[in-house]
């Protein structure tokens, strides 16, 4: 025989605990103001992209949408006290050092990334290099322009090329790794197959690796392009600016980034005006490729 | 006779067969080419510090460990040299930290503690993305025309009232530290914000679970079990959010005012190392582009050493969760 009595109440001898919610106890109440202070901060961190929207559209898109957009996108950037103007030449420059950046970069980038994925990813070239780029993608833009300065500049003077090879610099470690990790996403048993019906490495990775790891590849790649769209900092002293359009790669160059900057500071109204829009171009032209890298890169399987 | 088992004709349609010679021939050409690619990386590396180094020579002959300890940048008087450069790159990244450190950590929890609907979440992180890329120099110039005059108001009252304290012993007369830092700290955030969600995302869903179990509050098991368990990975966030800052360059050039002094005033204007390149380099004569090349230099080592050490702590950290599976 138990000798508990489970029928006794014995209130007056246990105390229970009380399991109801106790909004008012120390516990809950810096639970809750946590929380409080959890949600200010994350809208408070949007803010400023917010009002960063609302100026671009604002002042920039005054210009951009108003009824002389066609003069603001083609023509030459005005000098002093003069009116009108556009940012013709830096919005073609910008796209062609891109270009340029592109054609160095991707290449060479997908190239090392098939080595670092599949055919020797434990080497000891492959884990240097690997390092190397994840620290590259902390590297400070301007030493870029730097490095290009003493490499190209110095012998060969302020060109769209040095601007691109500046720009490519930046942009290969993203496209490496990027290109690394989609390349390392195609599944072992289609390479397994394909080696399985006598296929070469090489041709294991054209025909099998390769197309498939296509959209993470792209994805990268457009993520690289827009970062290098947005840089400012390794073009201003490789390309310098130009108050024209470009007619041959090693002439100085105009880019949207440089037109902000040299605008930015200047007293005139008309300037700063056209600085904004330089903006609102610049973000419209990153906003693209980053919306791209998203869309290319939806898994297809 | 027996049938030669490698024969095609058994199945017409079959593609299957050894590679052939030229394959061969191909297959290893192909594997030097991507080889040379990924070592080309490493060569790069050492390419660009060669180069910056070369160019620094004689500016280090010259100036020597003196670059790093005096005041005055006077081209006329041919005198470089980077103290206050120094002091403006760290104490402007350092600002930056506290703050864009701050708000990622707390975005960070805000985005993977439960705290909102996934959809929701997708639209904040999708913020967070944009905040990421909007170029420097667009942040640059809505620094001038919004962030200065907004702060100013605050920062003259705060010089009225405080002034004997370092902090606000100076006017803010447009352009200083305060809007320079702060822009930054915008900056950063997204990368302190993204590599604290990985932190986050890392620690399997039974720890959660076994502290709510032992009935904490949502907050004491963030406190006390989640941060401490992701806090290397956060460290890593940090540190490289820190490197980041430290290589920021158009934003700076165009907020911080670029004066050589060194005041601990967040309203006095400074310079930083990237800040001082992007303003004279453009303009610089021969013998000031050698001593730019040793700033740069400098640069060049200070955020390489912080970037390692980043990488170093985010791997060790990837390393001691995958180990614990």
């Amino acid at each position: 025989m138990s000798d508990i009595d489970l029928t006794t109440t014995a209130d007056d001898e246990v105390v229970r605990p009380n399991l109801e919610r106790q909004l008012l106890e120390g516990r809950a109440i810096k639970n809750n103001v946590l929380t409080v202070l959890t949600w200010i901060a994350a809208i408070l961190a949007s803010v400023p992209l917010l009002s960063v929207i609302y100026m671009l559209l604002m002042r920039g898109g005054s210009r951009l949408f108003g009824a002389d957009f066609v003069e603001v996108l083609t023509a030459l950037p005005p000098a002093g006290f003069e009116m009108g103007g556009g940012i013709g030449p830096a919005i073609v420059g910008t796209l062609i050092m891109v270009a340029i950046a592109a054609l160095i970069s991707v290449p060479f980038g997908i190239l090392a990334a098939i080595y670092l994925a599949m055919l020797g990813p434990t080497s000891k070239v492959a884990t240097t290099s690997r390092f190397l780029a994840k620290v590259l993608t902390g590297f400070p833009s301007i030493l870029a322009g730097v490095f290009v300065y003493a490499v190209l500049v110095i012998s060969f003077g302020y060109s769209a090329l040095a601007g691109g090879v500046a720009l490519a610099v930046l942009m290969l470690p993203t496209v490496v790794l990027a290109a690394e990790e989609a390349i390392k996403q195609v599944p072992q048993r289609m390479k397994d197959a394909a080696y399985g019906m006598g296929c070469t490495r090489t041709q294991v990775i054209w025909k099998v690796v390769l197309p498939t790891g296509l959209p993470g590849i792209l994805t990268g790649v457009m993520l690289a392009i827009a970062g290098a769209a947005g840089e400012s900092a390794p073009l201003l002293f490789t390309a310098l600016f130009s108050n024209y359009y470009i007619t041959e790669v090693m002439e100085p160059t105009a880019s949207l980034s440089i037109l902000i900057y040299n605008f930015s500071g200047m007293p005139f109204e008309n300037q700063i005006e056209l600085a904004w829009t330089a903006s609102l171009v610049l973000v419209l032209i990153v906003l693209v490729f980053n919306i791209l890298a998203r869309l290319v890169g939806q898994p297809k399987v | 006779m027996a049938k030669n088992p490698f024969d095609r004709a058994g199945s017409s349609s079959s593609i299957t067969r050894p590679p052939s010679a030229v394959e061969f021939t191909n297959d290893s050409i192909f594997r030097t080419v991507a080889y040379s690619c990924a070592f080309l990386i490493i060569v790069l590396v050492a390419f660009i510090l060669w180069e910056i180094g070369k160019e620094a020579v004689p500016a280090m002959q010259r100036y020597g460990l003196g670059f790093w300890t005096g005041t005055t940048w006077d081209v006329n008087k041919q005198q470089f040299s980077v103290l206050p450069e120094i002091w403006g790159t760290l104490y402007s990244s350092l600002l930056a930290l506290l703050l864009g450190g701050l708000f990622g950590v707390s975005i960070a929890i805000f985005l993977t503690q439960d705290f909102i609907h996934n959809r929701l979440a997708a639209v904040f992180r999708t913020i967070v993305e944009l905040l990421a890329a909007i170029p420097s120099v667009v942040y640059g110039l809505w620094g001038i025309y919004v962030l200065i005059p907004l702060i100013r108001p605050g920062a003259e009252w705060l010089h009225e009232h405080f002034s004997w304290f370092p902090l606000f012993s100076t006017d803010l007369s447009g352009p200083g530290m305060a809007p320079a830092a702060l822009v930054l700290a915008i900056m950063i955030l997204p990368t302190v914000a993204a590599i604290s969600v990985d932190a986050f995302r890392r620690i399997p869903y039974k720890v959660k679970e076994a502290a709510y179990g032992m009935g904490t509050t949502k907050w004491e098991a963030i406190l006390k079990v989640m941060l401490p368990t992701a806090s290397s990975g956060i460290l890593a966030a940090l540190v490289l959010g820190f490197g980041r800052a430290l290589g920021e360059t158009m934003a700076l050039a165009m907020l911080i005012g670029n004066s050589n002094q060194i005041s601990l005033s967040l309203f006095a204007p400074a310079n930083t190392l990237a800040s001082l390149l992007a303003s004279s380099f453009p303009e610089a004569g021969p013998i000031e582009v050698q001593a730019l090349m040793y700033a740069a230099l400098v640069l060049l080592l200070i955020t390489f050493l912080v970037n390692v050490i980043g990488l170093g702590v985010q791997q060790y950290t990837v390393r001691k969760f995958e180990g614990k599976k």
